[in-house]
């Protein structure tokens, strides 16, 4: 990585963005377990104190607030760590927001290896799976600042639950200040007939560049950033079977059944090729900050090209 | 008063109609919650048939979902859902299906079945009317063994600290849980001084006597700045002889001889 790429702090665009449409909705209300700093809330709070529910360490009682806020004309936004909001409270997300089709915005804040040096315990790897079995959740993770910002407002104008996936590992500026984003479909971030990688969340921007690397071997790589994991974009993943014929997955999860497990479904239904998974391999992580724990899984810049090449010569 | 009792009599009858020919359902609590439902439906809350998503009506929510049958017929004899439709409860496609959905079914506030989840969504309503400063009010109705739930204990301890005097949780105190009675599994009783410790106003009544529903529920019964438990004392299987007070009825179903005395009972009843 380029030592003078200006990283951000994604949550951030995330308050920035809040603020900006509580200021024109009043209806939006904060929900928080004694989250307001690790959740950014504080300036949400010094504005509009009545605005902000804050349950205390209490993740069921939360997400169920949350549901009856948008029964009872708010449109809540749900934020915690997202190890706790998905993992503890993950009937409730079931029950309460998805199967009863709550109005609700969950914001999984400090998602994936965030938490990297507090342990497994916080490390928040299974939430795709998780809650990307659950009907009508769509589960969105966002690359920077940019479509984190898009992310948001599409959360306060879309009609229904979904999960806002963010991180707070810094990542530098990948997508134009006036993003748009739109739910199931992936950015084509980069060209390229040799082989499709798909990344989201902090892995978007190791993924460009892993391809730049790649490039100066003459590997031509196609970069999408899927930052919507359900519903997922079939016609992308589709294409990129048939027109590059080898596919390699980043996410910062676990292998099983996140973003490359939901890539996958839809290539071997379609147009079966060579596939490579890279994640969290099955295993409770060992200490060590989300970066390091990134590059130690095979997902630095160079291991992500390493198995691009490896995935290569796989191919038919 | 003599108007509630018999619509609740009305209720029991197709309740136990639809749970014998359906061939399942949860008779025993139902039969408890009955006359709790009628007392809402026909006499507390404000709330319309012709318009059930009004914005300013009252919500109330049925946490013990299991006993949803009782709210389906509650529902028909309000006139939220067709009175023939009770008929199709559990049938294929059907939208009564054995715990309420708020999607499909006109009246029902949010999707319940498993346990502890209707206080805390309760809270969260109650609290959306605090910060609009609307007048309208939340119920919600649990079971006591329900309350062994700890994400009762987390939307209670909220619901105090949030000062919602128009939240009113109403406890479903039968004694009796799915597989055995509430002192034998992990007792919660006695439930009121927990609830009053816990910052909550609360009365204990005869949760099968309408003249203390109605009272307990009445809006002057309120405590301001603090939410309302009513320990609704109640028998399981209530108004069926053979039935009350018996662990094996939380799902069973009677047979055609069971179901012929229990109809002549409660027919007796209503005389």
């Amino acid at each position: 990585m380029n030592a003078q790429t200006k990283l951000y702090d994604c949550r951030d665009a995330f308050v920035g963005t809040l603020e900006a449409l509580a200021e024109a909705n009043p209806e939006i209300v904060a929900v928080c377990n004694d989250s307001v700093g690790s959740s950014k809330l504080g300036g949400f709070r010094d504005r509009w104190p009545d605005r902000l529910v804050n349950v205390g360490i209490a993740e069921q009682n939360m997400v169920g607030v949350g549901a009856g806020l948008a029964n009872g004309g708010k449109l809540p936004f749900v934020c915690g760590a997202a190890c706790f909001l998905t993992g503890r409270a993950l009937e409730q997300i079931k029950a309460d927001i998805a199967y009863s089709n709550a109005n609700v915005k969950l914001c999984g804040i400090s998602s994936g290896m965030a938490y990297g040096e507090l342990g497994p315990t916080h490390h928040s790897i299974e939430d795709f799976a998780w809650l990307r079995a659950l009907p009508n959740l769509p589960v969105i993770a966002p690359c920077d600042r940019a479509e984190t910002a898009a992310a948001t407002r599409f959360a306060a104008s879309y009609d229904g639950p979904l999960f806002l996936r963010l991180s707070r590992v810094g990542v530098p500026d990948i997508l134009p200040d006036d993003h748009e984003f739109t739910l199931g479909k992936a950015n084509r971030l980069r060209e390229g007939s040799d082989l499709t990688i798909i990344a989201n969340g902090v892995l978007t921007h190791r993924a460009l560049a892993a391809a730049d690397l790649l490039a100066g071997r003459g590997i031509e790589a196609r970069v999408l950033n899927m930052a919507t994991v359900r519903p997922i974009d079939e016609e992308a993943i589709g294409a990129a079977a048939s027109e590059t014929g080898a596919i390699l997955t980043c996410e910062e999860h676990t292998v099983f059944g996140g973003l490359g497990s939901a890539v996958a479904e839809v290539v071997v239904r379609g147009r079966p090729v060579p596939m490579e998974i890279l994640g969290v391999p099955g295993i409770f992580a060992p200490t060590g900050s989300a970066n390091f724990l990134l590059d130690e899984f095979g997902m630095s810049p160079e291991g992500i090209a390493e198995s691009a090449e490896a995935l290569l010569k796989r191919k038919a | 008063m003599q108007d509630l009792k018999a619509i609740a009599n009305r209720i029991r009858r197709r309740d136990l109609q639809a749970v014998f020919e359906a061939g399942a359902g949860h008779i025993g609590g139902e039969m408890s919650a009955i006359d709790i439902l009628t007392a809402l439906y026909f006499h507390v809350l404000d709330v319309d048939p012709t318009a059930p998503k009004k914005p300013d009506r009252d919500r109330f929510v049925l946490s013990k979902g299991h006993t949803a049958n009782a709210l389906y017929v509650t529902l028909a004899e309000a006139g939220f859902i067709p009175k023939e439709e009770v008929a199709t409860f559990l049938k294929p496609y059907s939208r009564l299906n054995g715990h309420p959905n708020c999607t499909k079914v006109p009246g029902v506030e949010t999707n319940t079945g498993p346990l502890g989840h209707g206080l805390p969504v309760a809270v969260g309503m109650a609290k959306a009317a605090q910060m609009s400063g609307a007048s309208w009010r939340t119920f919600v109705l649990t079971g006591d063994g329900e309350m062994q739930e700890g994400s009762n204990w987390e939307a209670a301890m909220a619901a105090a600290h949030f000062k919602l005097d128009n939240l009113t949780l109403i406890i479903d105190h039968n004694r009796l849980q799915q597989g055995a009675r509430l002192a034998d599994t992990n007792n919660l009783a006695p439930i009121a001084p927990r609830f009053a410790a816990f910052g909550w106003a609360v009365d204990e009544i005869d949760g099968n006597d309408m003249d203390a529903i109605v009272a307990a529920l009445a809006p002057e019964a309120r405590f301001a700045g603090r939410p309302k438990c009513v320990v609704a004392h109640t028998n399981k299987g209530q108004g069926i002889s053979f039935m009350r007070d018996r662990v094996e009825w939380h799902h069973k179903v009677p047979n055609r001889e069971q179901y012929e005395q229990a109809m002549k009972e409660l027919e007796a009843a209503a005389r």
